[in-house]
């Protein structure tokens, strides 16, 4: 599978999940009385539970829905750190920035990533398998310096080891669209 | 109650902010985030003073006076924290003043001056931005931005548009347009209030004084320029006159020595946009609606009307604003005359607003040549004046080239909210009594600073129900009356900005109440001293008839004249 097909591949499948959750977002507005800004955050809580992200679209929506307007409700969401605009890659990678981990140099460990993956912390990639993130303190001070990738720790990093399992990420996705398409 | 202010004894009400006590009293305390008319909102902290027996200095814009209080406004603690405040904002603003469009009426510059800011005192990381100017009337610079929020509660609360707002937080912070876009995406309607109030440069309009200029240059060319009815009681006050100063004659002989062949008056087209108008009016009037009519001077309006209530455009107005009138004349009737070539025909309206930049674009305004080439704002002829080194005062007091510079005074109160309406009754009557004029031409209910105005209005055997609005916000229960069918009026005058043109996006900065109320009662000034005051009394305008247009409302008058508009996504 060439590149671009694996793209339009993901698109397609993007575009499925977002028909599939378009009957959610419509229980979201009918829970929720029109007019009514005091709901906004909750409105935008559960957009983002349903597609990972706030899709300009579903913001323009809930504008509507609360009638205030699209650039209140982006000055609101951008407020907090709890909302993305971005939708989630299939890896979410969180670099832990603690203490801890900063003396043992989680910082090269983050600029690696940056720079293999071509993004920046709290970003996803173009081809929507990887998110960068990063956070204050996992709490494995331990291991340091540590990720977590979908809730998986990886600790006691270098650059070389932190490249091996890159490689090994990258290899899992194409082998399960591969196991993807046999089904 | 009473206060003591900087050891005086003065009186205050109770509720009053120490802020209103002290400019009262004359005492000066700077400020940058507050707006006289709109809640305080305390941000930018340059306003603090010191109150006796307090523990922390207070934002006096938001902090109420109490009996006895004691404040000392200018006390050495007090400097030494606003100069921190200015050195603050100044570490986070790029230092560029001698490039920058605002430099020399810049609100943060002439605190540095004041405070005697005289080194860098705070250097770190600035907040990095991109300039957009992508849209056709109005520029951003972010980086310059001192987040005020002046732009933003303009935007919502006074013109209920809401195209910016604040993103992002902290160090992140800055004002952007809705998702981050640019502006020329986001239903922004180009008003300009928020240029008119920013304090620094980070709001300006997109400058045409180098295509103008080039005109100019070009020998072949002949460049003709327009000047609104709101310009001539505000361009004094960029050279330093009292507020509202009228230099009619000044602001003619200035565009002269600048090098335009022509001068011309959009006061006349503003004639003749209430004869057509008020055509118009009857014509609906006659066919039963669709009524109210809206009118459509206004091209910030115009706008807000295709975003937000696109089914009402068929009550809006058909007529253009006087300004594209003025040159789609210029560009056959006139050229004709003189027999010129249009393609040689360059106008520049001098517009008191940002949003005729934009309407100057739209591709239905104008046949084979645009109606109007270029437009330059009242601050923009100022610094055109200066680059030519012109000295203002000296200048000599000329009149407007003939024959589009005859006007009335119902022309000329096109400037202020409310004159529109006046106009179109006067000429209204003219016609519904079959050629008489109005006994007091003076219609009271459609003046003064309200953002609505309503009046009944019996001439003849018809009893005419008529509102004039100014200031978006106060627009939109009457269009919602009007959409559930129950508004009460036959015709509504709109205008984008609060006031009127007078307060228009392309005035002097900053716009103050007090200026609103000097340009306006000048306006009416004009009016009062016109030998003229009905539109159809206006001699040019009736030979244009004869000579060209045939009568009000013909076909020829239709397609110069008249325009369609395009309903437009809300978002």
């Amino acid at each position: 599978m060439s590149n671009r097909e694996k793209l339009l591949e993901i698109d397609r499948h993007n575009k499925r999940n977002i028909m599939q959750t378009q009957d959610n977002t419509q229980r979201i507005f009918r829970t929720y009385p029109s007019g009514d800004a005091s709901c906004l955050i909750d409105m935008l809580q559960e957009v983002q539970e349903h597609f990972g992200y706030l899709p300009d679209l579903e913001m323009q929506k809930v504008a509507r829905h609360v009638d205030i307007p699209v650039s209140r409700v982006y000055g609101v969401a951008t407020f907090y750190n709890q909302f993305r605009f971005q939708p989630l890659g299939k890896f979410v990678i969180k670099v832990c920035r603690g203490t801890a981990c900063h003396v043992k140099g989680s910082f090269s460990i983050l600029t690696t990533l940056e720079s293999e993956l071509g993004i920046k912390a709290g970003q996803t990639t173009k081809d929507l398998l990887f998110t960068i993130e990063t956070v204050a303190c996992i709490g494995a001070c331990s291991i340091a310096p540590v990720i977590a990738v979908n809730d998986e720790f990886h600790g006691g990093l270098t650059t070389k080891s932190l490249q091996k399992l890159l490689k090994s990420w990258q290899r899992q996705c194409t082998e399960s669209e591969v196991s993807d398409e046999c089904v | 109650m009473n206060i003591t202010l900087n050891g005086q004894t003065c009186w205050a009400k109770p509720g009053e902010t120490v802020l209103n006590v002290a400019r009262r009293e004359g005492v000066n305390i700077p400020t940058l985030c507050h707006m006289s008319n709109f809640s305080p909102t305390g941000s930018c902290r340059i306003c603090t003073v010191e109150v006796e027996n307090g523990n922390s200095l207070v934002p006096s814009c938001a902090y109420p006076v109490y009996e006895n209080m004691v404040v000392r406004t200018n006390s050495p603690r007090v400097r030494r924290a606003r100069k921190t405040i200015i050195e603050l904002l100044v570490a986070n603003h790029p230092q560029d003043c001698l490039f920058c469009v605002r430099s020399g009426n810049c609100e943060l510059q002439k605190l540095t001056q004041e405070y005697g800011v005289r080194t860098h005192r705070y250097q770190g990381e600035r907040r990095r931005a991109r300039i957009d100017i992508a849209s056709p009337a109005i520029e951003r610079d972010p980086e310059k931005c001192i987040l005020c929020g002046r732009c933003v509660r303009i935007c919502h609360e006074s013109q209920q548009v809401g195209a910016i707002d604040f993103v992002h937080r902290g160090f992140k912070s800055s004002v952007a347009p809705a998702l981050e876009r640019s502006l020329n995406t986001v239903p922004c309607i180009d008003c300009g209030q928020c240029v008119v109030n920013c304090p620094v440069g980070a709001l300006t309009e997109k400058s045409h004084q180098k295509q103008v200029w080039e005109a100019i240059n070009n020998t072949d060319m002949l460049v003709v320029a327009q000047v609104a009815p709101a310009i001539r009681v505000a361009l004094g006050e960029e050279f330093g006159t009292d507020d509202g100063a009228v230099v009619t004659g000044k602001t003619v002989s200035a565009l002269r020595r600048i090098g335009f062949d022509r001068v011309f008056d959009t006061n006349f087209s503003a004639d003749l946009t209430i004869i057509e108008e008020a055509t118009e009016l009857m014509h609906r009037l006659e066919k039963g609606g669709p009524t109210p009519m809206l009118t459509s001077c206004s091209p910030g309006w115009v706008k807000y009307l295709e975003h937000y209530y696109p089914d009402l455009l068929n009550n809006l107005s058909s007529c253009k604003s006087p300004h594209e009138m003025q040159g789609a004349l210029l560009k056959t009737y006139y050229a004709k005359k003189i027999g010129v070539d249009p393609s040689q025909i360059y106008v520049v309206s001098v517009m008191p607003c940002t949003a005729k930049k934009y309407e100057a674009q739209r591709p239905e305004l104008g046949g084979e040549y645009p109606d109007v080439d270029a437009v330059i704002t009242t601050r923009e002829l100022a610094r055109m004046i200066r680059a030519a080194g012109i000295d203002f005062h000296k200048l000599p007091n000329q009149g407007f080239d003939d024959p589009l510079g005859e006007s009335t005074g119902a022309g000329a109160i096109f400037g202020a909210a409310g004159g529109v309406m006046e106009a179109a009754i006067r000429t209204a009557h003219y016609y519904l009594t079959g050629g008489t004029d109005m006994k007091s031409l003076t219609f009271s209910p459609m003046r003064g600073l309200e953002g609505v105005k309503q009046a009944e209005v019996t001439i003849g055997e018809q009893t005419l129900r008529v509102a004039a609005v100014s200031g978006l916000t106060n627009v939109k229960a009457l269009l919602d009356d009007i959409r559930a069918g129950i508004s009460p009026f036959h015709f509504i005058e709109v205008m984008a900005c609060p006031g009127g043109c007078v307060n228009g996006g392309g005035q002097p900065q900053p716009a103050t109440p007090e200026k609103l109320l000097k340009r306006t009662e000048s306006i009416y000034q004009i009016d009062r001293e016109s030998p003229r005051r009905n539109s159809h009394r206006n001699e040019s305008v009736q030979q244009l008839y004869t000579e060209f247009l045939g009568e009000p409302g013909s076909h020829c008058a239709h397609e110069l004249l008249h325009t369609h508009y395009v309903e437009r996504d809300e978002f």
